[in-house]
């Protein structure tokens, strides 16, 4: 599921961010600001996609970059929350 | 004000100087639509537009001296010139007119180069020394007026654009890949360097001497300031604020003088507000002054404005400058800056010129300079935030401090305190870094250089403008207070390199118009270098003593106001009715691919993604608006020839 989630992510950075531009090869711990990848209001568009996407909702306290800052982080963030929800509902 | 152009060198045939003087001079006109002259010498000669302001009937250009032995061709004003004049016919100088121009040959012929030093004002030009077959250049302390020159045949060419430099035979403009990497990271070019492949900028504050076959440039003044840690004179703020309010009046009074009336502009902002006030107290008319107003709320500061106006019972006119506005006039405007541009804020300030030739003016005094000598901008209360937060890097509380920052950025009001830390590189660059304080904003605008086609990719070779730009850092730059050093980067490259020329200079000369600077003068420049920093930069809250100095002059509401950057709407300009054919074409893949220098697939999806919603963050703008102004730019000054040259 984790490669999934990353995959699709990748796929929205790549044509969002990065407007196709394949020569940055985004590495799976690659910082998205360290990389200049995405700015602040670029985090809410990211914000929006992985709720839209994936069903999370996404608290405050959520939107921090431990959570959000490479595909990784996100991949994992996103799989813990979809799981945790898929075990509440069974 | 005005225009002018010359050449020195044999590279002209003598039956080519007057018509190509003459071309080079038409290409110019705009910034002198009143008389124009040309003056051929054996193997140099100079051009001139004029824009009559001081000497009405009397100070026609080129002009020369008495004997004949020298001739001078000038842009600016020597605001001090009552003064040098009777210092001169003290020391039995006789004068044949009443124009500043005639001051320079005088104080030239007298003193040599050295000249430069007694000269308090905004200048550019060029002196033909006959005897010693001399021609000898030279350009304002801050950058206020222009110079440019390049070299054809062994033979100098030099002029206030680069357009006229265009009519000389063998010149053709040639995008420097370079010069565009700058844009795309500082916002302007380093000087010399400008966008013009070979076509070079006199630094501020420089001289060129052209002789015997050598060229030699050289600084005449550098702005510097004191090392951290040393003893000031100004224990005493309510002293130092008396001194500024002083200065600052002289440096108004001084830039009233003129044979026209003066106006001045008023943003709304404390800036403008002080030189307004200053100047309604010093003339017997009523004042004129002039604003633009938007039509989104986020831009408009109109209210601001009209208090002003009444306060001071100004005669006041305004421009209302709309989205689809500045996409109607945005390709002018790129004609008139030269220069590719990031950001959409000449295109009012451009029309705003055009309102006050309108109404009849020549001369218009503006508050610009005072965010960079009493550290105004929110850089550099950026910086500093970046540096408290660096003490404790694992704050939670401290990066809550850069949403006060930026009040108008919706994207930062809902951030974590971790990803403000996080945008504003808090704690990850090093404060040692001599670029500390720029750094957010010099990668913030080098992302968009993610849209560089593969070719230029490869033509700048993993070229960094930042680097370049510490390399030229004088050695004393070190040893001076982290303010200072930020404020010394901001006066050095990004005033004269973007705020004086492409929203400057260029804007109100396209109109004829000449803009007047007193928080410019070099004696208030020099003075606030010396005054400690946080007197200037108090806590968060900028330009302190200036507030101090002012008080008396501004109604509470624009004393106590919080800066609110000077901005247009960028990439929004361009969507709606603002998509006018030519955005289209410029944008489109054919032209793009022409053009050499951008990805047109990346670009197309970012044309796309501004149709479908308004761009939202920096670096989308800054791209949108840096592509289709360097489209334009291709456009306008190369024509056919549409592509990038390959050799950086």
């Amino acid at each position: 599921m984790t490669n999934n989630i990353k995959d699709s992510v990748r796929a929205f950075i790549v044509e969002n961010f990065l407007f196709g531009d394949t020569s940055f090869a985004l590495e799976g711990d690659a910082s998205l600001i360290e990389n200049d990848i995405i700015d602040s209001t670029g985090v809410l568009e990211l914000v929006a996609f992985i709720e839209e996407q994936f069903g999370v909702t996404m608290a405050d306290a959520d939107i921090v970059p431990a959570n959000l800052d490479s595909l990784d982080r996100i991949a994992a963030f996103v799989s813990a929350r979809v799981g945790a929800k898929a075990s509440q509902s069974a | 004000m005005c225009g002018f152009g010359g050449y020195f060198g044999a590279g002209v045939a003598p039956a080519e100087a007057e018509p190509l003087l003459r071309r080079m001079g038409s290409a110019v006109a705009h910034r002198g639509p009143d008389e124009s002259g040309v003056a051929v010498f054996a193997d140099a000669g100079l051009c001139h537009t004029r824009l009559s302001i001081v000497g009405l009937a009397d100070g026609q250009q080129p002009m020369s001296s008495e004997n004949g032995r020298l001739s001078i061709a000038f842009n600016g004003e020597i605001f001090n010139y009552v003064e040098l004049r009777e210092a001169l016919r003290a020391r039995g100088r006789v004068f044949r007119t009443s124009s500043d121009t005639e001051v320079i040959l005088h104080l030239y012929d007298e003193k040599g180069p050295d000249c430069l030093a007694d000269l308090n004002g905004d200048f550019a030009f060029a002196v033909w020394d006959a005897p010693r077959r001399r021609m000898f250049l030279a350009r304002d302390r801050m950058g206020v007026r222009p110079l440019f020159y390049t070299t054809v045949r062994d033979t100098l060419f030099f002029a206030s654009e680069a357009k006229a430099l265009l009519q000389v035979p063998g010149v053709e403009a040639e995008m420097d890949p370079v010069a565009l990497d700058q844009i795309f990271t500082l916002w302007a070019p380093i000087a010399p360097r400008t966008p013009f492949k070979g076509i070079h900028e006199l630094e501020p504050a420089n001289m060129m001497i052209v002789e015997e076959g050598k060229r030699t440039v050289r600084p005449f003044w550098s702005l510097s300031f004191p090392d951290l840690g040393a003893p000031s004179r100004h224990t005493d703020e309510n002293a130092a604020a008396e001194e500024l309010h002083a200065l600052l009046s002289d440096a108004t009074r001084l830039r009233m003088r003129a044979d026209v009336p003066v106006g001045s502009y008023l943003s709304g902002g404390l800036d403008s507000s002080i030189i307004s006030a200053l100047a309604a107290g010093m003339t017997p008319e009523v004042l004129r002054t002039f604003s633009v107003t938007f039509d989104s709320d986020e831009h408009d500061e109109s209210a601001f404005q009209e208090e002003m106006a009444a306060a001071l019972g100004t005669m006041h006119s305004t421009v209302e400058c709309r989205d689809d506005d500045i996409a109607t006039v945005f390709p002018e405007v790129v004609r008139f800056t030269e220069r590719p541009i990031l950001r959409t804020a000449p295109a009012p300030l451009f029309k705003l010129s055009a309102l006050v030739r309108e109404k009849g003016l020549k001369v218009v005094l503006t508050g610009e300079g005072a965010d960079e000598v009493f550290a105004g901008y929110d850089l550099f209360k950026e910086a500093r935030v970046r540096r408290f937060c660096a003490r404790q890097p694992g704050s939670r509380i401290r990066p809550h401090l850069f949403r006060k920052l930026y009040p108008y950025l919706p994207g930062l009001k809902q951030q974590s305190a971790e990803y403000l830390a996080a945008f504003f590189g808090a704690g990850a660059d090093s404060p040692d870094d001599p670029l500390f304080s720029h750094n957010p904003r010099f990668r913030a605008t080098g992302a968009a250089k993610l849209f560089f086609s593969a070719d230029l990719r490869e033509t700048l070779a993993g070229y960094n403008a930042a680097e370049e730009l510490a390399v030229r850092l004088p050695p004393e730059f070190g040893r001076w207070h982290p303010l200072h050093q930020a404020q010394y980067l901001e006066s050095r490259f990004l005033l004269p390199g973007y705020i004086l020329s492409s929203q400057g200079d260029r804007m109100a000369m396209a109109h004829g118009i000449e803009g007047r600077f007193p928080f410019l003068d070099h004696r208030l420049v020099e003075f606030a270098a010396t005054l400690p920093p946080e007197m200037k930069l108090k806590r968060l809250v900028e330009k302190h003593i200036l507030r101090e100095a002012t008080k008396d002059l501004l109604p509470e509401t624009i004393l106590r106001r919080t800066k609110q950057p000077y901005r247009a709407p960028d990439s929004q300009s361009f969507r709606g009715v603002g998509e006018k054919d030519y955005v289209r074409e410029a944008m489109s893949p054919e032209k793009l691919a022409a053009g050499g220098l951008f990805n047109p697939a990346s670009v197309s999806k970012l044309f796309a993604k501004s149709r479908q919603q308004p761009l939202t963050g920096f670096r989308d703008n800054a791209a949108f608006v840096g592509i289709l102004s360097s489209q334009l730019w291709l456009e306008t000054f190369t024509g056919s020839r549409f592509r990038a040259s390959k050799a950086a």
